[in-house]
């Protein structure tokens, strides 16, 4: 049988077109990405028909864990260079007699939501890793009342002070006591919070007029 | 995979010393390899739907314990307490009758659908109605406003009803954040334009007690969920 020659060709494709769309997503990707930071303790937030958006900066989130503990998290302000965070931590240092190192400072500004008594938080910035960080938090922010008021109720009266712009978000686990709830509530209306935010899920209601009965 | 245009520029090279003069291409592998890296995990890593919130605003606190808090009309008033991932209702208010000098018997009912919604919606039907009207002329583009007049129009709706009911939210013993969410939800859902949450009173704790005694205790599971 004769041999069919068939033309000799390099089995490559032209892949201009793929690495076109490759980047194109990348780069789309990329501008939209907004990282979800990492937070101290799991939280599963319940769910509302409320399509309110989550506010970005300026928010003080108060974080309840399904054992009803407390943490606490602040933004850095509207822009990277306001550093609310280490004026925030400076300004509660003063107040607890613990001074923190401009070094110390500056890290407390990268990290996400603590729960920690001001007594470890200086252990809690210098941690190894966020591993280390985690099995520390395990207690929250106290919010026994003390005659002076609560590590909770000073941090929420520095970070009002720090940042008059700032606003109160609860994001509550909904398997956590309204109680515990309460008290934060209690603790934010005490600092003349009245209005903030509850963080939701959000899901689809519908109800129909005819269905009234 | 490895070059993108097959034509040989390497042939070139070595030719009586001649360098340069090749072919521009470049072996764009590992940037291609690269991209496709960093595509996949940012892709991975989006989040999409950002949390939403729900916004409740509380009224101040009194410390002035001579100021009476306001009086309300008591027909208006639906009592819901919530306990034990239960919802009790009563109309009224929390006193013993005239006639028969008993308290009232609070309802039982629960948080789906077919449970406070319907008691909430169909008291509050003509504000609720008025709003969805409002709300499917936007929705089927037969009236056209600007996103922050409709919500003033629907605020609107709201400080103008008269007939609507006034809720007073209380929470039992064992009450889960959950539950307090979604109530408030339930108004927002059924439109419901005044409530507020309060404390139980000594007589609601009373009533309370008794609704529960006819009930079955709670299982485990409701307790988890």
């Amino acid at each position: 049988m004769s041999k069919l020659k068939m033309p000799v060709r390099s089995p490559s494709v032209d892949m201009t077109p793929m690495v076109d769309l490759f980047f194109l997503l990348l780069t789309f990707f990329m501008l939209t990405t907004s990282f979800r930071p990492q937070e101290a303790v799991q939280v599963d937030t319940p769910s509302s028909i409320s399509e309110k958006k989550t506010p970005e900066k300026n928010v003080i989130t108060l974080l309840i864990s399904k054992d009803n503990k407390v943490y606490f998290n602040i933004d850095n302000g509207a822009d990277s260079t306001s550093h609310m965070r280490s004026a925030l931590l400076k300004m509660i240092g003063d107040y607890y007699k613990v001074s923190f190192t401009p070094e110390e400072l500056k890290k407390f500004e990268t990290l996400s939501s603590f729960g920690v008594p001001m007594t470890k938080m200086k252990d809690w910035i210098n941690a190894k890793d966020q591993k280390e960080r985690d099995a520390m938090s395990l207690n929250g922010i106290p919010t026994d009342s003390t005659a002076v008021g609560s590590e909770l109720q000073m941090w929420i009266h520095f970070a009002r002070l720090t940042n008059p712009e700032a606003e109160a978000a609860i994001k509550g686990d909904f398997g956590s006591d309204f109680k515990i709830v309460k008290k934060v509530m209690d603790i934010l209306q005490d600092k003349k919070i009245n209005k903030f935010d509850l963080t939701t899920n959000m899901e689809k209601v519908e109800v129909k007029v005819k269905d009234i009965k | 995979m490895a070059e993108i245009i097959e034509s040989g520029g390497g042939k070139k090279h070595g030719k009586k010393g001649r360098k340069g003069h090749g072919s521009t291409h470049v072996d764009m592998t590992p940037m291609v390899d690269l991209a496709c890296l960093l595509l996949t995990f940012f892709m991975l890593t989006t989040a999409f739907s950002k949390p939403k919130v729900m916004e409740i605003v509380l009224p101040d606190k009194i410390k002035d314990k001579t100021i009476k808090a306001p009086e309300v009309d008591k027909d208006k008033v639906v009592n819901i307490i919530i306990d034990d991932d239960r919802v009790f209702w009563y109309n009224g208010m929390a006193a013993p009758d005239k006639v028969t000098n008993q308290l009232p018997t609070l309802i039982v009912t629960d948080f789906s659908k077919d449970g406070i919604r319907t008691v909430l919606l169909s008291r509050n039907k003509e504000l609720f109605v008025k709003m969805d009207e409002f709300t499917q002329d936007i929705l089927k583009g037969k009236l056209k406003l600007p996103k922050d007049s409709i919500d003033k129009r629907l605020k609107q709706f709201k400080k103008e009803d008269k007939a609507g009911p006034i809720v007073l939210i209380k929470a039992g013993e064992n009450v889960k954040y959950g539950n307090l969410v979604d109530i408030i939800d339930e108004m927002a859902i059924c439109n419901i334009a005044r409530y507020a949450i309060v404390e139980l009173s000594p007589q609601e704790k009373q009533m309370l007690a008794t609704a529960k005694a006819t009930l079955p205790p709670v299982t485990k599971k409701a307790e988890i969920k």
